[in-house]
């Protein structure tokens, strides 16, 4: 299976602090990596470093073979990366429509897309013309989620998709999620919540200090008690 | 989460109207207190047009504070540049001004403020470039930058027009007032209140049926997110920042005429009323920076008549009252 995302050797420097030091790892075309680990890991860091959020300050980033570390923001997102942040940042002052007609950049709302996203995301259609504000927690996150899918993306960055939100919300948005993976989605995703990132993932990697300390398959990880206790401080088991 | 069925129409938003009634409120409560109705429509008629001659100098500098996160203490320098520039083409044709015809005195006004809105574009293009673009995210310095730029160009004005005021009569055809029973309303508040009224509607579809408005609105909330979704919102700056300061000169035009005079300083006391406009208002929401014009314009006017000895401190009373109703202005802009 190809890698569609390649870090070699990426450091991230935040003002003084040196947060990512050195990271390598790649994400293969179609799968779902998950990448865990404790609160100041750095794993938004990452996902911001490769959106060009904040500039690496050495290492290589690669997207399908090109290289993106220098370049600027909306150049990376145009070369098919969509992102959902952990603040979600839907547009409050805007509708969902208009969050979305900003996120289609190249054209007109497609109706069979538009149709898919509402399937999975029916509060979206009940809530089309009324402001993103006026949106609950779980709702601003379908929006985020379904801005990042609005148009097909090569791969797409999201951060804590579950953070702060009831358990039925996040059995929803797993389905959802579940579903882009079928449609052959690639995608990176930062999860505190094992038991998401045992239902979504096919790959893994655990960062602690600005570093890769763990990387295999999911599926294997989620097997294994004491390894899940030693890299994460929890086992699923208890987690659940 | 309930579903809706396919066949149910989609909810309207819900509109906040409260700001939008203030003004009537206002308006209606002067007048049992001013008694006659026609010097109440009279003041009603002036608090319009001077409503809309601030408007459209803040209409600018509200964009800017809410997109680039931009405090530009110099914004009055585009007001200033503007009316100085429009008495370069208001001179030479001092005899077409006097002509009693509407269409050859417009025909000299409409050049004069598309000239002046050119450059103060123009200038606005130079001060992004060279005094806001370093200082960019770094609030001290870009007061100092723009205080430091404002105070350049009024000596600039001062050194190149001399330090005497100018003066900039109205065109014949634009004396006088119309006499409604016994209103009389002056015919270049009618004339500014339309000019006013155009600009803001054209802001409003601009903002509300483009996506060039569609990013400037998600851009004033968050920049780095327009960004992510593929969007250089830099040039988006720029291009706000140039439409703000032309229309700045035109607003200085406009004020000019209402004045009937040009000087360097002009815009010194008009800054600290545009502040209290985009405050009132929401920093960077155009729809409260015009209810916020009017009602200052009203306060400016009313009070003037009813409670002269209250005319210095109106507006900050005003922008109290406002702040402790809506801490964040009448149309608050999220996550600002």
């Amino acid at each position: 299976m190809t890698d569609l995302l390649r870090l070699s050797g990426v450091h991230t420097h935040i003002g003084r602090y040196h947060i990512l030091q050195g990271i390598d790892f790649a994400v293969a075309q179609g799968q779902t990596t998950m990448l865990l680990g404790r609160n100041g890991a750095g794993k938004t860091t990452t996902l911001r470093t490769i959106m060009g959020l904040w500039q690496a300050s050495s290492g290589e980033i690669s997207l399908a073979g090109e290289r993106i570390e220098s370049r600027a923001t909306p150049d990376i997102a145009r070369l098919g990366v969509g992102y959902v942040p952990e603040s979600m940042a839907v547009f409050s002052d805007l509708t969902v429509k208009e969050n979305l007609v900003l996120a289609a950049r190249d054209g007109p709302l497609d109706d069979a897309q538009l149709d898919w996203i509402f399937g999975f995301f029916p509060a979206l259609r009940r809530f089309w013309l009324s402001r993103a504000g006026s949106l609950s927690g779980g709702q601003k996150q379908m929006l985020s989620i379904a801005r990042a899918i609005i148009e097909p993306r090569k791969l797409l960055l999201i951060d804590e998709p579950t953070k702060g939100l009831a358990p039925a919300i996040v059995m929803a948005l797993i389905e959802c999620l579940k579903e882009i993976k079928r449609k052959g989605a690639t995608i990176l995703m930062v999860e505190q919540n094992f038991f998401a990132a045992r239902e979504l993932g096919d790959n893994v990697l655990v960062m602690d200090n600005g570093t890769i300390v763990h990387r295999g398959e999911m599926a294997a990880l989620a097997s294994d008690v004491p390894l899940q206790e030693r890299l994460l401080g929890l086992s699923l088991e208890t987690h659940q | 989460m309930t579903e809706l069925a396919a066949t149910d129409p989609l909810p309207k938003p819900k509109r906040d109207i409260a700001p939008i009634l203030l003004p009537i409120a206002v308006a209606l409560v002067m007048i049992p207190l001013i008694g006659s109705p026609s010097t109440w429509l009279t003041l009603t008629a002036a608090s319009l047009a001077m409503g809309m001659m601030i408007f459209i100098m803040a209409s600018g500098l509200t964009l800017v504070f809410g997109l680039m996160d931009v405090l530009n203490f110099g914004h009055g320098a585009f007001i200033a540049v503007g009316a100085y520039v429009a008495t370069l083409v208001l001179a030479p044709f001092a005899a077409s001004l006097q002509a009693d015809s509407l269409w050859i005195n417009l025909a000299v006004l409409a050049p004069a403020a598309l000239l002046s809105m050119a450059v103060s574009g123009a200038l606005g293009l130079i001060v992004e470039r060279v005094l806001i673009l370093p200082v960019y995210g770094q609030h001290l310095k870009q007061i100092l930058m723009t205080t430091g730029g404002l105070i350049v160009a009024e000596q600039t004005l001062y050194a190149v027009w001399g330090p005497q005021i100018i003066p900039m009569p109205l065109p014949t055809s634009l004396r006088g007032s119309f006499i409604l029973g016994d209103v009389a309303i002056a015919k270049y508040r009618g004339l500014a209140t339309l000019i006013g009224l155009a600009v803001f509607i054209a802001i409003q579809l601009v903002l509300n049926r483009t996506k060039l408005g569609l990013l400037i609105r998600a851009g004033v909330e968050n920049r780095e997110m327009v960004e992510a979704l593929g969007y250089r919102i830099r040039r988006l700056f720029l291009g706000v920042f140039m439409t703000g300061s032309a229309l700045a000169g035109l607003g200085g035009v406009m004020w000019a005429l209402y004045r009937e005079q040009v000087h360097a300083s002009m815009s010194d006391d008009l800054t600290v009323l545009i502040f209290i406009v985009v405050i009132i208002g929401g920093l960077g929401s155009i729809g409260g920076c015009f209810i916020g014009a009017i009602l200052v314009a009203m306060i400016a006017n009313y009070g003037g008549f009813l409670v002269p000895k209250l005319a210095l401190v109106s507006n900050i009373l005003l922008m109290v009252a406002i702040l402790m109703w809506r801490p964040r202005g009448l149309y608050a802009v999220t996550s600002r």
